[in-house]
């Protein structure tokens, strides 16, 4: 199949951007749809022109580097799908493509479709962990876990990542992102210790990187390729009011 | 080590100065104030409905509002403190998520939302120059101050005179209407949305906010449309 793309071009964070149209000739149905840019980048270094940059890596859809708004969606229009595991057969012949990176203000474009996500990590680092004890390994099945939290832990789990919450919503809020992990540390044993901080430390370096508010559009979710649920945005809420009124208290 | 930095930022700061300043503190103050008005609208709706008992009945009733003056200014102080709070924090948040998303995407449709989730901002502000409205109208008498001196046969101030000739014009009416028809927007995101602000909501429970809040929504919009159409289609003299 032909397809016209019109793909987001930028040098760096300080020049401006603008839309570039390109030909993607003879694409295979069963690419992906970063092959297909693959493709395209190839007929670019032959014609001596700069390739277009996007970020990618096991292309298997669990790493959460890839990450290009597809005419408007996060990841395309496919639900619970990454970029990577986005098929050119959910395209037709001769369609015209918009592709562009996040938009978020704390997302700073770095070169063409990559955006800075480091926002993120630094969010991580303000509780986004479990301390662990030096000392013997515990017995793996010492600690006895409620299915249902086990569950609810594990569906947060899921998450890798990848900015889809904050591009898909109005706000550029980094809610979804967040209360995964918070869902999926603070309702495990292990991570129950220190859930009252990380609620706190993780909220307040969301709200420190410029992330907008949540206006529970549940755009997010939508977008989402791991199907992350607004339930985890409010137990998020629950957990932050528990925190902030212990904490006053104690 | 952090959880007595955390206490100590805590104690120092106050509770509500930290809930203020975050994200989700700002969210809370949205839920709780929104539902204050949510329930003041029902009142304010059940109270209105007397008009259909007749005369007798809505100035008993209007007068019964005011016959307290410290019970009247209070709760009048305690609304107002409610709307202030509820449009601040409306301005803070909306500020902040213009400039956490600058650049809008050149394609597409958004992701999900509905029409009513994305003019809410929008809603709400009419809804704000429909209540200074409503109250120069009602309350002050700017609109026409001769409406508030209409008096019954007991002396009470006739509220339903007031009502009357204040919808016998068509055009106020249809600003009434409309203003509503806003309303009716603003609460069927509104309502539910708060029950997700505050964590009540679930997948589980998603079903029943909803229709919470789009029924009564659609019921607090008949209620109040209903009054000026029957005085415009004179069911009410």
């Amino acid at each position: 199949m032909n397809l016209t793309l019109r793909v987001w071009r930028q040098k760096n964070a300080k020049t401006a951007g603008q839309f570039v149209t390109y030909q993607a000739r003879d694409i295979s149905s069963e690419m992906s749809f970063l092959e297909m840019l693959d493709v395209v980048n190839e007929e670019l270094i032959k014609s001596g022109e700069e390739q277009i940059a996007f970020d990618h890596d096991c292309r298997e859809g669990i790493c959460g580097s890839c990450g290009l708004v597809i005419n408007g969606t996060p990841h395309g229009p496919l639900a619970a799908t990454t970029s990577c595991q986005l098929h050119m057969r959910f395209f037709k012949d001769g369609d015209t493509i918009t592709i562009e990176p996040w938009r978020a203000a704390p997302f700073p474009v770095i070169k063409d479709l990559v955006v800075d996500r480091t926002a993120f990590d630094r969010i991580i680092q303000a509780g986004g962990y479990v301390s662990v004890s030096t000392g013997g390994a515990p017995d793996g099945n010492a600690v006895s876990i409620p299915k249902d939290d086990a569950d609810k832990a594990m569906d947060a789990a899921q998450c890798i990542g990848c900015g889809a919450c904050v591009a898909a919503c109005k706000n550029a809020s980094a809610m979804l992102f967040v209360s995964a992990k918070i869902s999926h540390l603070g309702l495990l044993p292990q991570g129950k210790v220190e859930a009252d901080h990380r609620v706190l430390n993780m909220v307040a370096q969301m709200d420190e990187e410029g992330f907008g508010n949540c206006t529970n559009t549940g755009s997010c979710e939508a977008a989402c390729p791991k199907e992350i649920t607004l339930d985890n945005i409010a137990r998020m809420n629950r957990s932050y009011a528990k925190a902030i009124f212990k904490s006053k208290l104690s | 080590m952090a959880a007595s930095a955390e206490s100590m930022q805590a104690s120092s700061r106050g509770l509500i100065l930290r809930l203020w300043r975050s994200s989700i503190g700002k969210k809370y103050v949205m839920a709780v104030t929104g539902l204050g008005l949510f329930g003041f609208v029902i009142i304010h709706l059940a109270g209105n409905l007397q008009i259909y008992l007749g005369p007798n009945a809505i100035n008993a009733y209007g007068k019964l509002l005011k016959s307290n003056p410290a019970v009247l200014w209070s709760a009048r102080f305690v609304l107002l403190a409610i709307v202030a709070l509820h449009i601040l924090t409306a301005i803070q948040l909306t500020k902040a998520n213009r400039k956490a998303r600058p650049v809008k995407y050149a394609a597409g449709k958004p992701v999900a939302s509905t029409f009513a989730q994305r003019t809410i901002v929008i809603s709400g502000l009419i809804i704000l120059a429909f209540i200074i409205f409503h109250l120069g109208h009602f309350t002050i008498g700017f609109v026409d101050p001769q409406l508030l001196e209409y008096e019954d046969i007991l002396g009470r101030h006739d509220v339903y005179r007031m009502m009357v000739t204040g919808f016998s014009n068509p055009i106020i009416s249809i600003f009434y209407i409309i203003s509503m028809g806003l309303l009716l927007l603003h609460l069927s995101h509104g309502v539910s949305s708060l029950f997700q602000s505050l964590g009540l909501r679930s997948k589980k429970t998603f079903g029943f906010f909803d229709k919470l809040a789009k029924g009564a929504a659609l019921v607090l919009f008949l209620g109040n449309c209903s009054i000026p159409l029957s005085i415009l289609l004179g069911i009410i003299k």
